[in-house]
């Protein structure tokens, strides 16, 4: 199958050699977890137990509030411990609502649905199966997968793209997942394949499971795996960062072009992780929620790199310990990969659904410098798959014309931060566009806000105009009505009482 | 904006730097560089070093009268690169003072009164280098025969001191026109193809350097393959030096097949003067010419047509650092209105269609309007 080239990009050094030779090693029950009721894109679940209560490794704990949300499990048996704010696997520290969860050791398990054969399932049934799990994006994204696949009811989809690209540095979750359990993804896939199919009588869905192609053992375990089945192939992209972002791979793979603001079910492209693949057929066959996830733990301050299934609402500090803890201090600890990840304020943050990574990074991988002038290199406008002048965007934003970097395509920027990586000068200037792209839903928010408040003042201005006008109608009415019946005078006057400004507002 | 006190992506760097393309720059230039010394001896030694120490004394000093420390400023090596190309395009034998002036307006003038590092508009050293021209046309045209150093006829060490620092050169015994202020002469050359005479044109002696003229304008195989070494290590990209070589060429061979008695061919064209120097190394300069693929293209393509009309048509007989300098002008409006077409929109900004889309509404695009900001 032909590659299509994709523009910009950059090809990094992976670093994952560290970590990608162990096999996936569980890690032990911690003494507590803290489950955050955000872990996805979307309103937070809502607990559904009391503090105090004893909960089964599985139990609901938290219940979507509407559709665009995903419900979160216990992820070991024991007692609730507390309900309430913890601190977030978030740069800034803050906290959210959480579950704490203190594990009895049982790992008792709730009682699971029988198993049926997911693929004699129809689409609305899987898709209701998926969402109960609280299966979301594990790519990192944290989009929940039922919605995403609830999409084909808006438009058709033609192919379906399992992403294993992990083209992020130091990663190999993915890669380890792919290679130790191929056959299960394949499943998953062809679940979620059953799904997509359901209403179309047209030719059926392709799947394609796309990787880096320097991950060779992972694409002849999956090749392997998916050689029984037709409609499933896999294929190997350049390794080029970030050939991972689903708009670029579906350029790579299809040659087809997302147009900007639209999404990619719109052109008929699904893309799910291979992760949420293998998520998607424990909950179809095993009934099992997603309380678990593979996350690599790398870095050069990390005595031995490697991947670990990790019980969701682990602390990274638990996971730091169990796996032989650092051996120097890390100068940064980061939650995903090095160029789009998180920087942690400690490692008493849980993992959550959406943690591919934790990296102990040493400040030689860093290798952090202060910036320079920019020197117009066009380095940053070369590198940038989106086809952006980041150079020009972040000069907007320095000089505080946000209306100027959205005109030069901000919007556009996926955030992929080639631009900063590549830029001699080491201008922070993914930094700068996240800012100014925070700073425009903060106003755009603001907006909002004050519209929604001139709505209201609009409506209670109407009301009262009305009124008003009620009441001028009564008064002019009056007249007769007195002229008429002079001694109805008292009755007439109620209605205006009633709709008393004063009284109704 | 206040700075954001959490550190964002990515954590990692290609280790790339201002100062690691500068020296890379400067190490591109030292095969032509020697050779260039070898060939014009001890005064081209003193005129680099006094041009190289010029530039940087007064980028120390213009970064102290700017307020900023000197050291981050003086180690990224940028004003010592300016100097060093400076002395590349200066007749190898002029006395001390055309370095250190010519170097003074480069650093001064031309960088430091626009802002420093990254905001100058002009390309310094060709900035101090016009100035030099027109202020000083004599000393500016005198060119010397090369004299291989070491050799009985070369100067000594301390006869090139009083070469450089003395302006004790008798300019008539020893100068003569470069190959190029030779072909802008009366259009009929006299003289017979195979005298060897100050001016003519042979491509062995382009490719060796062993001509009159400058130190750039010396081993055009040398500058070459230090170009490819910018070119492998990614310091300097590629549409410039094709645009600008590639449209000499082609305006060129088109001239010599119209009148070949007149106008000189691809080859003569493409080798002589300071061609392959500006190509590889002045008209890439990073901050002076545009950003994008196209615009840089664009920008190549205009440097080389200037330099062959200056050349042809024009008052000076080289047009290299004119024509670089007229581009430089042109650059922010270049950046203005060449932009790559982003991801999912066409080239005018509009997003792409939907397979099943009736033709969009013409959406407004955006770009138009925007000022060109200033440097990040
Ligand atoms: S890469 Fe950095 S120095 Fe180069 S143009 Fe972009 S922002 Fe400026
Ligand atoms: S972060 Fe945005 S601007 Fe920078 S390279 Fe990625 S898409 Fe382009």
């Amino acid at each position: 199958m032909r590659i299509v080239h994709v523009r910009g990009g950059v090809r990094l050094n992976g670093r994952k050699r560290r970590a990608e030779r162990g096999r996936i090693t569980s890690l032990p029950i911690p003494a507590y977890l803290n489950v955050p009721l955000k872990q996805h894109i979307g309103a937070p679940a809502e607990p559904v137990v009391r503090v105090g209560e004893h909960v089964l490794k599985g139990q609901l704990l938290g219940r979507p509030p509407g559709p665009m949300s995903a419900p979160v499990h216990a992820p070991t048996s024991g007692r609730v411990i507390a309900i309430g704010a913890a601190p977030a696997p978030h740069p800034s520290g803050l906290d959210t609502p959480t579950i704490t969860v203190q594990s009895d050791g049982e790992e008792q398990w709730i009682e699971l649905a029988p198993p049926i054969d997911p693929l004699a399932l129809d689409a609305a049934a899987i898709e209701e199966r998926i969402a109960d799990a609280g299966v979301v994006g594990l790519g990192g994204a944290a989009f929940p997968a039922a919605v995403k696949l609830r999409l084909r009811t808006r438009h058709p989809i033609h192919t379906l793209i399992v992403n294993g690209a992990e083209c992020e540095p130091y990663l190999t979750c993915d890669d380890r997942l792919m290679q130790e359990r191929a056959e299960e993804i394949i499943d998953g896939v062809r679940i979620m394949l059953r799904a997509l199919e359901q209403d179309r009588s047209g030719p059926s869905i392709r799947a394609l499971i796309a990787i880096e192609n320097n991950k060779g053992d992972a694409l002849a375990a999956l090749k392997k795996a998916a050689s029984a089945h037709p409609g499933i192939a896999t294929i190997a992209v350049p390794t080029r960062y970030p050939m991972g972002s689903e708009k670029h791979l579906i350029r790579a793979v299809t040659g087809k072009e997302v147009p900007a603001r639209a999404l990619a079910p719109e052109i008929g492209v699904l893309v799910h992780n291979v992760g949420t693949a293998f998520a998607i057929h424990r909950a179809l066959r095993f009934g099992k929620p997603l309380i678990s996830r593979i996350v690599t733990l790398s870095g050069g301050a990390v005595a031995s790199p490697q991947n670990f299934e990790v019980l969701i609402g682990t602390p990274v500090s638990a996971l730091l310990r169990a796996a032989g803890g650092l051996r120097q201090p890390p100068a940064r600890l980061l939650m995903g990969g090095p160029m789009m990840g998180a920087m942690l304020p400690h490692a008493e943050v849980p993992i959550v659904k959406g943690t591919s990574g934790i990296l102990a990074l040493t400040s030689a991988e860093i290798a952090a410098r202060p910036a320079a002038p920019c020197i117009r290199c066009g380095t940053c406008v070369a590198v940038c798959p989106c086809g952006l002048v980041p150079v020009e965007m972040v000069s907007q934003i320095r000089g505080g014309r946000l209306e100027g970097a959205l005109r030069f395509g901000l919007l556009d920027c996926v955030g992929c931060g080639t631009c900063a990586y590549s830029c001699p000068s080491r201008i922070p200037l993914l930094q700068y566009l996240n800012f100014a792209k925070g700073e425009l839903t903060a106003r755009e928010r603001t907006k909002h806000k004050a519209e929604e408040a001139r709505r209201l003042a609009e409506r209670r201005r109407l009301r009262l105009a009305q009124q008003a006008e009620a009441r001028a109608a009564t008064a002019t009415a009056r007249p007769r009505q007195q002229h008429r019946h002079p001694e109805g005078s008292e009755a007439t006057g109620a209605p205006d009482r009633t709709t008393n400004p004063q009284v109704a507002a | 904006m206040s700075a954001v006190p959490i550190i964002a992506a990515p954590h990692v760097h290609a280790g790339t730097s201002v100062r690691r393309s500068m020296i890379l720059v400067m190490l591109a230039l030292v095969p032509a560089t020697a050779w260039g010394i070898t060939q014009y001896g001890w005064p081209a030694v003193n005129l680099l070093l006094v041009t190289v120490g010029a530039a940087v004394v007064a980028e120390a000093f213009s970064l102290r009268a700017a307020g900023q420390t000197v050291r981050p400023g003086l180690g990224d090596g940028s004003a010592l690169l300016t100097g060093w190309l400076l002395a590349m395009t200066l007749p190898p034998w002029s006395p001390w003072w055309i370095g250190v002036l010519g170097a003074v307006f480069a650093i001064v003038v031309s960088k430091h009164v626009f802002g420093g590092l990254g905001q100058n508009l002009f390309n310094p050293a060709m900035v101090g280098r016009v100035v030099l021209l027109v202020a000083f046309p004599l000393e500016m045209t005198t060119w010397v025969a090369p004299h291989v150093v070491f050799q009985p006829a070369s100067p000594s060490f301390v006869e090139s001191l009083s070469i450089t620092f003395q302006s004790a050169l008798d300019t008539d015994a020893i100068s003569g026109a470069t190959a190029l202020g030779h072909e802008r002469g009366p259009p009929a050359v006299s003289e017979g193809q195979n005298e060897p005479s100050a001016g003519k044109f042979d491509v062995r002696e382009a490719l060796l350097g062993e001509q009159y003229g400058s130190l750039g304008e010396g081993s055009a195989a040398l500058l070459a393959a230090g170009g490819l070494l910018l070119l492998l290590t990614g310091v300097v990209r590629w549409p410039i030096p094709v645009a600008m070589l590639g449209s000499v060429a082609l305006v060129a061979t088109l001239f010599h097949a119209l009148e070949p008695a007149r106008y000189g061919d691809a080859v003569f064209h493409l080798l002589s003067g300071g061609l392959v120097l500006g190509a590889l190394f002045i008209a890439t300069d990073p901050v002076t010419s545009p950003v994008t693929r196209t615009g840089q293209l664009v920008f190549g393509a205009g440097c080389g047509l200037l330099t062959y009309t200056i050349r042809t048509w024009g008052g000076y007989p080289e047009g290299v650092a004119f024509a670089v300098l007229l581009m430089n002008a042109v650059t922010p409006i270049i950046d203005y209105y060449i932009r790559p077409r982003v991801f999912g929109r066409t080239l005018s900004g509009i997003s792409l269609k939907l397979p099943d889309e009736k033709p969009a509404a013409p959406a407004k695009p955006w770009g138009t309007n925007v000022p060109r900001g200033s440097r990040p």
